[in-house]
């Protein structure tokens, strides 16, 4: 149990630079199409966290929802430099209602 | 009424008996496995929610910090001051069991020389700015790691009380009402077996009373017959 892993950060430069400083693998991606590239290759790997810019998560929709249910990675989603688009608050909404069978929040 | 092909013996009687108790008392744990972990996971969710909404202010901050310390700064410089880390973060993973589920707990290990000395630049070549924005980063990540934790958990529950969910109407609504139809069915016709059996034997029996009573009466019949032939039989004549 005692293995480590690491964590990283995907979006655009801007919004993971300041991650570098803090010791995080950071991954600027220019697209969507890249950074799923970049999920498979972290997920085979020792990865278990992996910080997703929501600009980038609105456009890979299947990749995120096939790592869901999985122990590891883990894929957390993170407003970028340009703001919250809510992705983040409507995947729990969206957890709710799959484990309720509705909306009752 | 599905499954109407059971062959009605006593032998697949007991034996359905002793499913659908196992059914039902199966049907018993799984809700209460459902219940619970529907419990922790509201729980989860609520805190999930929360940190959420308080992680996406503070990373909005952050971002802002940056915005400002890269129109300080030139890009390249910028670039240069981060590019090498100082500090490198190890992540270790252990694992706390919910309900049969298991959600992942995160501890991780920052290896530096120091808390405050995280900055992976000279400050010479650098803004301010940039400081207090790493800085206040450095405070978000805690949060970030705790968030991810819980939501993770969130979305394992999740899976764990939908499949529970489904089992648990499975066995309520299909396996259970099917079981028992099927042991009235075979109660029924055991019971009509029972009664056709009655019924022959009462029948055969009639049929051997009535035969003997035939063969009695016949019997008699010829016994009177012969003893009248013989004692008045002049008198016949």
């Amino acid at each position: 149990m005692a293995m480590t892993y690491q964590i990283a950060a995907i979006g655009d430069w801007e919004s993971v630079m300041g991650f570098r400083a803090l010791g995080l693998d950071t991954y600027p991606v220019a697209d969507a199409a890249e950074a799923k590239e970049k999920i498979k290759e972290l997920a085979k790997g020792n990865c278990a966290v992996i910080y997703l810019t929501e600009q980038l998560a609105k456009d890979m929709e299947d990749v995120i929802s096939r790592y869901k249910d999985e122990l590891r990675p883990a894929i957390i989603l993170i407003p970028g430099r340009q703001g919250s688009l809510g992705i983040g608050k409507n995947n729990i909404q969206r957890a709710i209602e799959r484990a309720v069978g509705a909306d009752i929040l | 009424m599905a499954n109407i092909t059971v062959s009605p013996t006593r032998m697949e009687l007991t034996r359905l008996k002793g499913k659908l108790r196992t059914a039902q008392r199966g049907h018993k744990l799984l809700k209460d496995k459902r219940d619970e972990l529907m419990k922790q996971f509201l729980e989860t969710v609520r805190e999930v929610r929360a940190l959420r909404a308080e992680v996406e202010e503070e990373l909005m901050t952050v971002h802002g910090a940056f915005t400002v310390a890269s129109a300080l700064m030139s890009s390249e410089a910028m670039e240069q001051a981060l590019l090498y880390p100082k500090q490198s973060v190890e992540l270790t993973m252990t694992f706390q069991n919910i309900m049969s589920v298991n959600v992942p707990v995160y501890d991780f290990q920052t290896q530096t020389r120091s808390d405050s000395d995280i900055y992976p630049y000279g400050f010479a070549a650098t803004s301010g700015e940039l400081d207090t924005a790493v800085d206040a980063l450095g405070k978000v990540f805690r949060k970030l790691l705790k968030l991810a934790e819980i939501e993770k958990s969130a979305q394992l529950m999740a899976e764990e009380i939908e499949k529970t969910r489904r089992r648990v109407n499975a066995l309520e609504y299909v396996m259970i009402p099917n079981t028992q139809e099927a042991i009235r069915y075979i109660n029924m016709k055991l019971d009509e077996n029972d009664r056709a059996t009655t019924i022959r034997l009462m029948k055969v029996k009639d049929m051997i009373l009535k035969e003997s009573l035939e063969e009695k009466r016949e019997a008699t019949a010829k016994a009177v017959k012969a003893f009248s032939g013989q004692g008045e039989g002049p008198a016949e004549v």
